[in-house]
């Protein structure tokens, strides 16, 4: 480490190994978190954004149903009923999963993980409805089937029109993910509550975590560019 | 009024305090988000910085951590700054950070970044000719922007306001973890009290539904009349 760096630590008292420590902590357990809900919120929001665009009301509605309900309503609440009402289930507490929800981190990680997948399967609603209808054609008349056409045309281009909405999410799902403290998961904002009752010190332990926030946050953002330049390599103008 | 374990008149309250606390952010949320994007396309070089570090920092951090922020640390402010007065002028001045007032601030401190954005690629839809030939007709920089500017970028800048709006709505329920007796927090000590979440819960989230419904049925209201003599469908 830089030697003005350990000088500066060797002379406060707040940012001691100890409460970096937790920070770390909480970094893992955040990073954790949001990475969980947003892989599996991906894996669930395709097959249910093709649903969302059957043209059968009976097939469609119920996936409409579910991302009004999750888009209405705060995440904050949905976390509360996950986390309060799990355990009023009757008859939950004598199986096995009781073991995993007792955790605090399975509730929400399946509160955040149900939210940001209603708002995937919007994102990726939309992109699959702008799919050009020449490309659908075109894929027919090669004689490709159903499957083969959502795999090898519908899906690729529907995903090139929703990366950029989608690191929204991202962003906004790690912004979300502050409220597990409420919950007592020691995330990174947990961390920094606990830092800051310990030390009566709000700058210092809230602008810390802000930081840390804002790193993450434009690591995502880099590396959403990047992907985004990679998937829209085709319609770089020539040369470029 | 539904009874809910003699809960139901406390709830009604709570739900008119996250209606006032939406509806002030949203006015605070306004003035910073024009104030926004006037300094995002002004000349001055300085007003773009700190504008655009303003959009950064608001981008980059979670709400959640903002609103504890400003919660503890601005009463710290307020109090080393009441001490500093008392010693140095002798003045009396106190002034206590409540949930209420820290939740406006945070949320239309959040909100305003947003809606410089949309208000800054508002302006920007306005047709520069519309401006010349205000400036040729002799207004003045401030009646250009009341008479010409504000009609014209409204019906761009709408489509985002209600958004914003529907984000902010769902937002105002951080403010129940800093203490603010809103519908939320009314809900979780009931629910904690009486052990029964969705009983308390589930009507709560109904209201946040309630009120979304409501919000597109006025934002599709405004739009129409927003977009009065625009020819729909041109190419």
């Amino acid at each position: 480490m830089p030697e003005f760096i350990t000088a500066w630590l060797d002379r406060n008292e707040i940012f001691t190994a100890m409460t970096l420590l937790e920070y770390w902590q909480g970094l893992v357990n955040t990073v954790q978190l949001v990475f969980l809900s947003l892989v599996i919120g991906l894996v669930v929001a395709i097959p249910l954004a093709i649903l969302r665009n059957s043209p059968r009301w009976w097939v469609s509605g119920p996936v409409w149903i579910y991302t009004y309900l999750f888009r209405g309503t705060p995440l904050l609440i949905q976390l509360y009923i996950i986390y309060y009402g799990l355990a009023q289930i009757p008859g939950i507490q004598d199986t096995f999963w009781w073991n995993i929800f007792r955790e605090p981190f399975y509730p929400a990680l399946l509160a955040f993980t149900l939210n940001t997948a209603a708002y995937t399967t919007e994102i990726f609603r939309g992109a699959i409805a702008a799919t050009p209808q020449g490309e659908i054609e075109a894929a027919k008349a090669y004689g490709m089937s159903w499957f083969l056409r959502l795999y090898r045309i519908v899906l690729p281009s529907a995903a090139r029109r929703a990366v950029q909405a989608y690191s929204n999410e991202v962003i906004f799902m790690l912004h979300a993910s502050a409220i597990a403290s409420v919950v007592t998961i020691v995330d990174l904002t947990g961390a920094a509550r606990n830092i800051y009752s310990r030390f009566y010190a709000p700058f210092d332990a809230f602008v810390a975590v802000a930081l840390i926030y804002m790193a993450l946050t434009f690591l995502l953002v880099f590396a959403f560019r990047k992907l985004e330049n990679h998937l829209l390599k085709h319609q770089r103008p020539a040369g470029g | 009024m539904i009874d809910l374990k003699g809960y139901g008149p406390e709830l009604a309250q709570g739900a008119v305090v996250t209606v006032e606390l939406a509806l002030l952010s949203l006015l605070l949320a306004l003035f910073l988000g024009l104030t926004g994007a006037a300094a995002k396309l002004s000349a001055s070089r300085v007003a773009r910085t700190v504008a655009t570090v303003y959009t950064t920092i608001v981008r980059g951090v979670p709400d959640l951590v903002m609103m504890l922020l400003l919660y503890y640390g601005g009463q710290v402010m307020v109090n080393n700054l009441s001490d500093w007065l008392y010693e140095q002028y002798q003045i009396d001045w106190f002034f206590q950070f409540d949930p209420f007032i820290s939740g406006i601030l945070t949320i239309g401190l959040i909100f305003g970044a947003y809606m410089a954005e949309t208000f800054r690629g508002a302006f920007l839809a306005v047709e520069t000719g519309q401006i010349e030939a205000a400036r040729a007709y002799g207004f003045t920089q401030w009646h250009t922007f009341r008479r010409v500017m504000v009609p014209q970028m409204m019906r761009h800048a709408l489509p985002g306001i209600g958004n914003n709006w529907q984000v902010l709505l769902k937002t105002t329920a951080l403010v129940s973890i800093i203490g603010l007796t809103d519908m939320v927090r009314v809900a979780e000590e009931a629910a904690k009290a009486e052990r029964s979440p969705f009983l308390f819960f589930i009507p709560v989230a109904a209201v946040y539904l309630a009120l979304t419904a409501v919000s597109e049925l006025f934002i599709k209201w405004l739009n129409r009349r927003a977009n009065v003599g625009v020819v729909q469908g041109e190419g």
